[in-house]
């Protein structure tokens, strides 16, 4: 029996057991849409296309299976550009479909038309121009594996409107082959070998983990390598909740404003085990300095990752869980008692910190997120906007749990928060979702607020409200004479009007007394959105702060007088 | 600065070239040559690509080209471990008085006329890069008017033993 392309596609996605997909109709994506209007799979309308793929996006961070998307041609394509990019950079899986004119008019400039294979070329895992009806069941099966398996990423299918209205037989196949595509799972006995032999024979080790554990569920496998070895222990932003961070082995986050004992360990360490991170830069800081004594292991399922910014000299490519039971099996004793007694000593000693207010009535944004730790328990899935609200997410949270911290670590990307919040939460409806925003941030998808609303997320909207894009502020005051050029936004609307409007809670806190009872109140809310505008201090600053390109030495601690 | 000679063996299929392309040029690089060609298995296309840059980055570029989904395998041709042939076709200023000169100049490089016209000689000439730069040296002084080459194909040479 023959069936429609548009059928095909949404057969196919019953056959990957797609529950949500988030999307925006148009006009050469009407025959799919057709087809989704009875299909069992739950369709979460986004007010913007960005909001569905970043949506999309939270939901696979959360849950570790794929996000599915679906667009029009043009306009909502484009629209789904800084998602893709976002995912590609943090190697999340996403099944991308989008629309594109018919096969006939390719080339045309028709309506609505773009060259959306051209233009994700670079930022995604793979692409596809579905051209011929009977390719089109094997290409999604191809999409699925490709996005899901080895490093994962977005994969962009492209299918053109005559291509869904066109009618063939549906087989999904099975199995799936590429010969040019195999990715290394089992790592090199003999490396991994080499690799506990040099972790045995090292006095100062350090373990420097990142997402690439979360992605491949390896969490265990870490927590099983630290209690067998003792060896202390730091995470990348997007590495945070893989071993957790309220054990005494933790340092916490490392880079640019990373823990002072987690960069000074680093920096100090004989051997760097890297597993599942790749020396991005606002880790490493000015490379040639980053770890003048220390030989490094790095284990990654992206052989491009090794030896890219530092050279190693035990890579092991593979799988992180994989590779890390394996060593479990391996490793033998090592005897670091000095080191980590020294380490612990930094770490008491230089703990992250703030200074409270002038005004007793002051509001930090450290003591909001701090507040929000603690009154729930450290149990939330926590999502973040991109700057200061992120950095002080990453440090005065603390994260015990793997895919309990959502973030855009790699692009950077402002308006992720609300979005991957609602993924979230619809991958994760038992657990408490937290938005940590800046007042900046939080505008750039403010829209898919009534999304939240009419699905009844409980999700707290928790806006570190400073009247400025803060981060940037920041670096004005540190590095650029203080020229605020365009980082003042107070002429903002109000997040209480603006909440109510969308059918949320709006509640403002404008003192440090009112913070608990306001993150209480919300918390006790499950059938709508919250927004909780807390107006902190403007000039807060993150720190600590390893400036771009500098080292470690020169760290900035606190403000200077 | 070095010259790095990669051999493509990709999946024949459309946008495989801009996916590799994109890789040199998002880093700032100019492919010097570039040959696209079938292979002798219908499915698999041969790309040969000449590029000058930082070995480190292009070691990565390397990396990254393994990665691509249609790309099939990547290998670094060394001058000594490969036989390397390109074609050039050069066009010349030839008034009758140099035909003869031009045309044993010709001979000596293995070259041959590929057209004639009044006042312009056609060559064209194949080999190694080696021999056609200095072809192209060595008539230089009778004016070139246009040049062009194919780009660089290389097969690697089986090891005796």
């Amino acid at each position: 029996m023959k069936i429609k392309g548009a059928q095909i596609i949404v057969e196919s996605l019953i056959k990957e057991n797609v529950e949500y997909m988030f999307g925006y109709p148009g006009g050469v994506v009407i025959p799919i849409f057709h087809e989704i209007f009875n299909a069992p799979i739950k369709f979460i309308l986004s007010r913007h296309e960005q909001g569905a793929i970043h949506a999309a996006d939270g939901y696979a961070r959360a849950s570790g299976r794929p996000g599915v998307v679906l667009a029009t041609s043009g306009p909502g394509a484009t629209n789904l550009i800084t998602g893709i990019a976002t995912a590609h950079l943090d190697s999340v899986p996403l099944v991308v479909f989008t629309g594109q004119v018919s096969r006939d008019m390719i080339g045309n400039d028709a309506f609505q038309e773009v060259d959306i294979t051209g233009i994700t070329r670079p930022i995604s895992k793979h692409n596809y121009l579905v051209q011929d009806i009977k390719d089109l069941a094997t290409i999604i099966k191809e999409a699925f594996y490709i996005a899901t398996t080895g490093r994962p990423g977005p994969v962009v299918i492209d299918v053109p409107v005559d291509i869904s209205n066109s009618m063939h037989k549906f087989e999904y196949p099975e199995k799936i082959s590429i010969r040019s595509y195999k990715p290394t799972y089992e790592g090199h006995p003999g490396q991994i070998k080499k690799a506990c032999r040099l972790i045995e024979s090292s006095k100062r080790p350090i373990i420097y983990s990142g997402g690439g554990v979360i992605i491949s569920d390896a969490s265990e496998e870490l927590r099983e390598f630290v209690k067998l070895t003792g060896i202390p222990i730091t995470t990348t932003l997007l590495g945070m909740g893989a071993f957790p961070e309220t054990d005494p082995l933790s340092l916490e986050m490392l880079g640019m404003h990373g823990t002072y004992y987690a960069n000074t360990a680093v920096h100090e360490s004989d051997l760097l085990i890297a597993v599942g991170a790749r020396f991005d830069d606002r880790v490493t800081g000015k490379i040639n300095d980053f770890i003048p004594d220390a030989k490094v292991i790095h284990i990654d399922i992206d052989p491009a990752s090794v030896s890219k910014n530092v050279m190693v000299d035990v890579p092991i490519v593979g799988d992180c869980k994989k590779i890390l039971a394996a060593m479990n099996k391996e490793i033998k004793p090592v005897k670091i008692d000095e080191w980590v007694k020294k380490i612990k000593k930094l770490k008491k000693e230089n703990p992250l910190s703030y200074t409270e207010g002038k005004d007793e009535n002051d509001i930090k944004p450290q003591y909001v997120v701090e507040q929000l730790y603690k009154l729930t328990k450290g149990d939330a899935i926590i999502t973040t906007e991109v700057g200061q609200n992120q950095m002080w997410a990453a440090q005065f949270y603390k994260y015990t749990q793997p895919r309990s911290f959502i973030s855009s670590g790699g692009l950077g990307t402002m308006g992720f928060g609300l979005p991957a919040a609602i993924g979230a939460q619809f991958a994760r409806p038992d657990k408490k979702v937290i938005d940590i925003a800046g007042d900046g941030s939080i505008q750039m998808n403010v829209q898919e607020l009534i999304v939240a609303a009419q699905h009844k997320l409980p999700i707290i909207i928790a806006i570190l409200n400073n009247g400025f894009l803060g981060m940037v502020r920041q670096w004005q005051q540190l590095f650029w004479e203080k020229r605020y050029s365009h980082t003042c936004i107070n002429f903002a609307p109000d997040f209480v009007k603006l909440a109510e409007a969308y059918g949320c809670v709006g509640i403002r806190v404008t003192k440090k007394d009112e913070v608990a009872d306001a993150i209480k109140k919300a918390l006790k809310i499950n059938d709508k959105p919250i927004i909780i505008d807390f107006n902190v201090c403007r000039e807060e600053n993150v720190y600590p702060m390893v400036p771009a390109g500098k080292t470690i030495k020169e760290t900035i601690m606190r403000e200077l007088a | 600065m070095i010259k790095r000679i990669f051999s493509i063996k990709v999946e024949n299929r459309f946008g495989v070239l801009a996916r590799v392309a994109g890789l040199f040029s998002a880093r700032g690089y100019n492919i010097d040559s570039l040959a696209v060609s079938k292979t002798e298995h219908d499915d698999i296309s041969v790309m040969t690509v000449v590029v000058n840059g930082d070995d480190r980055i292009l070691e990565q570029v390397k990396k990254q080209l393994n990665k691509l989904i249609d790309v099939i395998k990547v290998s670094d041709h060394a001058p000594q471990s490969s036989v390397q042939r390109e074609l050039a076709l050069v066009k010349l200023n030839c008034p009758p008085a140099k035909r003869g000169e031009i045309i044993q100049l010709a001979e000596i490089f293995g070259a041959e006329v590929a057209d004639l016209a009044c006042k312009s000689i056609t060559i064209s000439i194949n080999g190694d890069p080696e021999k056609i730069e200095k072809f192209i040296e060595l008539s230089a002084p009778y004016g070139i008017k246009e040049s062009m080459r194919t780009g660089l194909v290389s097969i690697q040479r089986d090891k005796e033993k």
